[in-house]
């Protein structure tokens, strides 16, 4: 069985499993990192939404044996240690403005709006409601007003 | 926050002349025999009757006597069943297993704001978890009819009374001093001495060896500290750190990964497979076995499980809907309908004929159906969000043959419903599949199944004629026709038993529903309302309310039309149809904070309505945007189409328990209300549904969200929590179809408006029945 190693949280990870199974069931069924969730496998829903060397991206679209051992993944679980703090600002924007119902969507939104944010601000800019309207991620229960009052809200706290 | 005397427990009450606690309601409750302080009240508010309760505690001396009285009340007379309890911790806090299932409506939040409020304890000192499936509830485990609040308001503030009647006795034994000395605040109980003595301290002492019945008085709501405040969800910090655990976020000891590969028509069946060892020898996979509905597989990763659905070579059977299109169904519908009976009508008598079509759509939630099963020879465990465990647990049960007792079913914490969850299809399925492999399987639909194959809000048609006459209505005749809609789930032990004793005799129970649940909540003359339905081969379910989106929608749209017909302004002819006064206190806040009939472009309009029901009151206002630049917008894989770009809704549920969490499902709702007029339904061909990922079945998205929302709760209009969870769509989906007949001239009348249209997708196909994950995630800039 091949072994794939890369950086997962800010820590070296290994995984025995075949190549061309997707990152998403490596973090969930072996290494049992559930914070990404299942939405579609496609690619489509977001719901899985992570970084990849700070870049938000779907687990559930990429084959384990393409991840360098230098490649840092990031899961919601991961993302306090990223600002070294028990929440990222988006996490706190997130309580604050009681975003989440249900919950199963709110890992992959809070990773996508961090990384929302970072692109505008390499841009040299601040979020925009152009910006809110190209976020894809799925939300059943329909949060969408409260996300996009939530990004806004972390982008502030983001400084 | 104040400390409280506890005046208003009838221990403690001083005597009157007319007895303890004159012109309070009281409760019964009871102390459970426990080693900690563990108290209950009965599931049902019914079954707290008072009046009996009262009777047994007739007018009596004083408190230690009403006490000792009821310590004579001892086990052996308690009900031995159907009790819900709350338990104290030596640790200070309070814990409670709600039995109803959380899948993103609050209720274990505002459930712990009633625990809190009772019992004088902080809010996050309150755990509140879902109980197991406990068939001694009956239909007290059924979460389902925005009735959740509504019936456990009560007893979980009888029982929590009955524990703070219990710390301060044991308070006054430790420091004895008289109990009526004592006070309660934020989880401890004070003397007037100033000793201080914490419910953790004192929850093994206040403890009971045998079980006793009390009575209790409750809170008056003008002492609510926490009911009527606006709380954050407890569970938020961990859905935002993705602590959160769902079905499929569980260990279970051996439960592997398990998908099905299903049949390309509805609910086609196995014929044989050509290749099951070939596929049993794939990397990973550890199973394959033919079950009821498809070719089951189990492997070390749900992604070599897709790998393996995709490599079966398998020969089906016809489904149940072989050859069925929409027109086909169409058809159907239009020859069940019921004739429109008029009645003898004035001469120069004017009439609104419509009728309406409302397509196929998918209730289908973000957590796709799943569940893990684990059963043994004689015995079986099932863990999975179920709105009716109890039903799950018997029907189980007896799919496997064994005794219900045999058969545990964990209810875990749900990722939406949305009236799937009512149903327990993925459970019964692991179940069988389970028992089939003899090994515990962890099972998860494909999306793609999920959409095709999963359970729909059934496709119907409304017929409607409303006549007037010199400026008044005069009659409304509605006949809604509907393939029909499986109740399976047990929510009718409820209302059937509420319906012997209405007069809606010789029905049948989708009759009795329909006649249950649709109120026109507008004076339109002499009205009639009913229902017909169509053949039952189609996975159906109710979607976030049963049939009042539809039925409502078409209504709404009549009236528009009828102020049109009688140069009557949309709202003023709905204020003064209008039959109660909350409801026109609603529309009066929706259409001032709204600006009703505000100058607007030509191509954008404000549409309007009102919803009453489950003892509640909303009306929501919408503005859209059918204009050419906006409908032509795009987004790459979307639709688009008109966008609503404002939405003000006042809600009033009499008493609101969680404000916040009340808005957050009047958002939700609207979200839904949106799609379900504009964009989201699904396309029947040839016996499927051609619809397959989030990409062509138009749930809302951010792109069609209204950019400004407004939710205005209003103030308390009574002593009760009216429903929330389903209240907001029927009004939002009426009041986006109205502001769309008003910016487009035209009233639409096919639901989504978009299905007419050319395919905006390109459907996937239906053999392998799931899509290849992809591989090109890292190129993806998303």
């Amino acid at each position: 069985m091949p072994q794939h190693t890369f950086i997962l949280n800010g820590k070296a990870v290994t995984a025995e499993v075949e190549s061309d199974v997707r990152l998403l069931w490596v973090l969930r069924d072996v290494l049992g990192v559930t914070g990404p969730k299942y939405g579609c496998g496609v690619g489509v829903c977001r719901a899985c939404t992570s970084h990849l060397n700070g870049r938000a991206f779907t687990p559930c679209a990429v084959p384990v044996g393409e991840l360098a051992a230098d490649d840092e993944v990031t899961t919601i679980e991961g993302l306090p240690d990223t600002v070294g703090a028990e929440l990222h600002p988006m996490q706190e924007a997130w309580l604050d403005l009681d975003v989440a119902q249900c919950g199963y969507c709110q890992p992959g939104q809070i990773m996508a709006a961090v990384d929302a944010v970072r692109r505008a601000r390499e841009a040299g800019r601040e979020v925009t409601e152009a910006d809110l309207d190209a976020l894809r991620n799925i939300c059943r229960c329909g949060t969408y007003h409260r996300i996009r009052q939530a990004v806004l809200e972390g982008a502030r706290r983001m400084g | 926050m104040a400390r409280r005397h506890p005046a208003r427990d009838d221990e403690q009450s001083p005597p009157t002349p007319e007895g303890p606690g004159v012109g309070r309601r009281r409760f019964l409750g009871y102390v459970l025999a426990a080693p900690t302080l563990t108290v209950a009240a009965q599931a049902g508010a019914e079954a707290l009757a008072p009046h009996e309760a009262a009777a047994v505690v007739p007018s009596l001396p004083g408190p230690a006597e009403l006490l000792d009285l009821n310590e004579l009340l001892t086990a052996a007379a308690l009900p031995t069943s159907g009790l819900i309890t709350i338990r104290l911790d030596p640790d200070g806090t309070a814990h409670f297993a709600l039995p109803r299932a959380e899948v993103g409506q609050g209720v274990t939040t505002s459930s712990a704001m009633l625990i809190a409020e009772e019992l004088d304890l902080p809010l996050e000192k309150v755990r509140v978890t879902l109980a197991d499936a406990r068939p001694e509830l009956l239909f007290n485990q059924l979460t389902g009819g925005s009735n959740t609040t509504f019936s456990t308001y009560t007893p979980i503030r009888v029982a929590a009374a009955v524990a703070r009647g219990r710390l301060l006795r044991a308070a006054s034994l430790v420091l004895g001093e008289a109990v009526s000395t004592l006070t309660t605040k934020a989880g401890t109980v004070l003397s007037p001495a100033g000793a201080v003595l914490g419910y953790g301290e004192l929850a093994a002492r206040a403890a009971s060896v045998t079980g006793t019945a009390v009575t209790v008085s409750l809170k008056d709501r003008a002492d609510f500290r926490v009911i009527g405040t606006a709380r954050r969800r407890l569970d938020a910090l961990d859905a935002v750190t993705g602590r959160k655990k769902f079905a499929m976020d569980l260990f279970v000891e051996g439960a592997l990964p398990t998908m099905v590969c299903r049949a390309p028509t509805l609910n086609g069946t196995v014929r044989s497979v050509a290749n099951a060892a070939a596929v049993r020898a794939m990397p990973g996979v550890t199973d394959v076995v033919t079950v009821s509905t498809g070719v089951a597989v189990r492997a070390r990763t749900f992604g070599q499980c897709v790998d393996a659905v995709r490599a079966l070579d398998v020969d089906w059977a016809p489904g149940t809907a072989e050859g069925a299109t929409d027109a086909t169904v169409l058809a159907e519908l239009r020859r069940a309908e019921l004739p429109l009976v008029v009645p003898p009508l004035p001469l120069l008598t004017k009439a609104v004929d419509a009728r309406f079509t409302f397509h196929f759509a998918s209730n289908g939630a973000l957590e796709t159906n799943c569940a893990i099963a684990d059963v043994r020879p004689g015995s079986a465990e099932i863990w999975g969000s179920m709105k009716a465990p109890i039903v799950a647990q018997e029907q189980i049960a007896l799919r496997l043959g064994l005794p219900v007792s045999a058969v545990k079913v964990h209810v875990t914490e749900g990722g939406g419903s949305f009236g799937r969850k009512l149903f327990h299809d993925a459970a019964h399925e692991a179940a069988e599949i389970s028992q089939k492999l003899g090994k515990p399987v962890k099972l998860m639909w494909h999306r793609t199944d999920d959409f095709r194959q999963g359970r729909t809000h059934p496709m119907s048609t409304s017929r409607v004629r409303a006549t007037h006459s010199l400026g008044e209505v005069l009659s409304y005749e509605q006949r809604h026709t509907s393939v029909a809609t499986d109740f399976g789930h047990g929510i009718g032990e409820v209302l059937t038993a509420e319906a012997a004793r209405l007069p809606v005799a010789d029905l049948t129970f989708s009759e009795t529903m329909f006649q249950l649940t649709q109120i026109s909540p507008y004076h339109l003359g002499v009205t009639t309302q009913l229902l017909a339905e169509t053949d039952k081969g189609y996975n159906t379910g109710s979607m976030r309310n049963i049939y009042s989106p539809n039925v409502r929608t078409a209504q709404e749209l009549v009236l528009d039309e009828l102020a049109r017909q009688l140069g009557e302004d949309g709202y003023a002819l709905r204020r003064r149809l209008l039959k109660e006064p909350r409801a026109r206190a609603v529309l009066d806040k929706v259409a001032q904070l709204g600006r009703w009939g505000r100058p607007m472009a030509p191509g954008t309009a404000q549409g309007l309505a009102v919803h009453v029901e489950y003892h509640a009151y909303v009306a929501i206002l919408m503005e859209i945007d059918c204009r050419p630049e906006t409908t032509g917008r795009t987004v790459p894989d979307a639709y688009t189409g008109p966008r609503v770009t404002k939405a003000v809704c006042a809600v009033d549920v009499g008493l609101a328990v969680n404000p916040r969490g009340l808005q957050a499902q009047m958002m939700g709702g609207i979200s839904d209300g949106v799609c379900l007029a504009l964009t989201s339904g699904l396309h029947l061909r040839d016996g499927r549904f051609l619809e397959s990922s989030w990409d062509n079945y138009f749930y809302t998205r951010q792109w069609n969200t209204p950019p400004e929302l407004e939710i205005v709760v209003m103030p308390p209009t009574g002593d009760r929590p009216g429903g929330a969870g389903e209240l907001a769509v029927a009004a939002a989906m009426a009041s986006a179809a109205c502001a769309y007949g008003r910016a487009t001239g035209t009233m639409p009348t096919v639901f989504p408006v978009n299905h007419g249209e050319p395919l905006p997708f390109t459907p996937a196909p239906a053999v392998p029945p799931v899509p290849a994950s992809p591989t090109d995630g890292r190129d993806r800039v998303l």
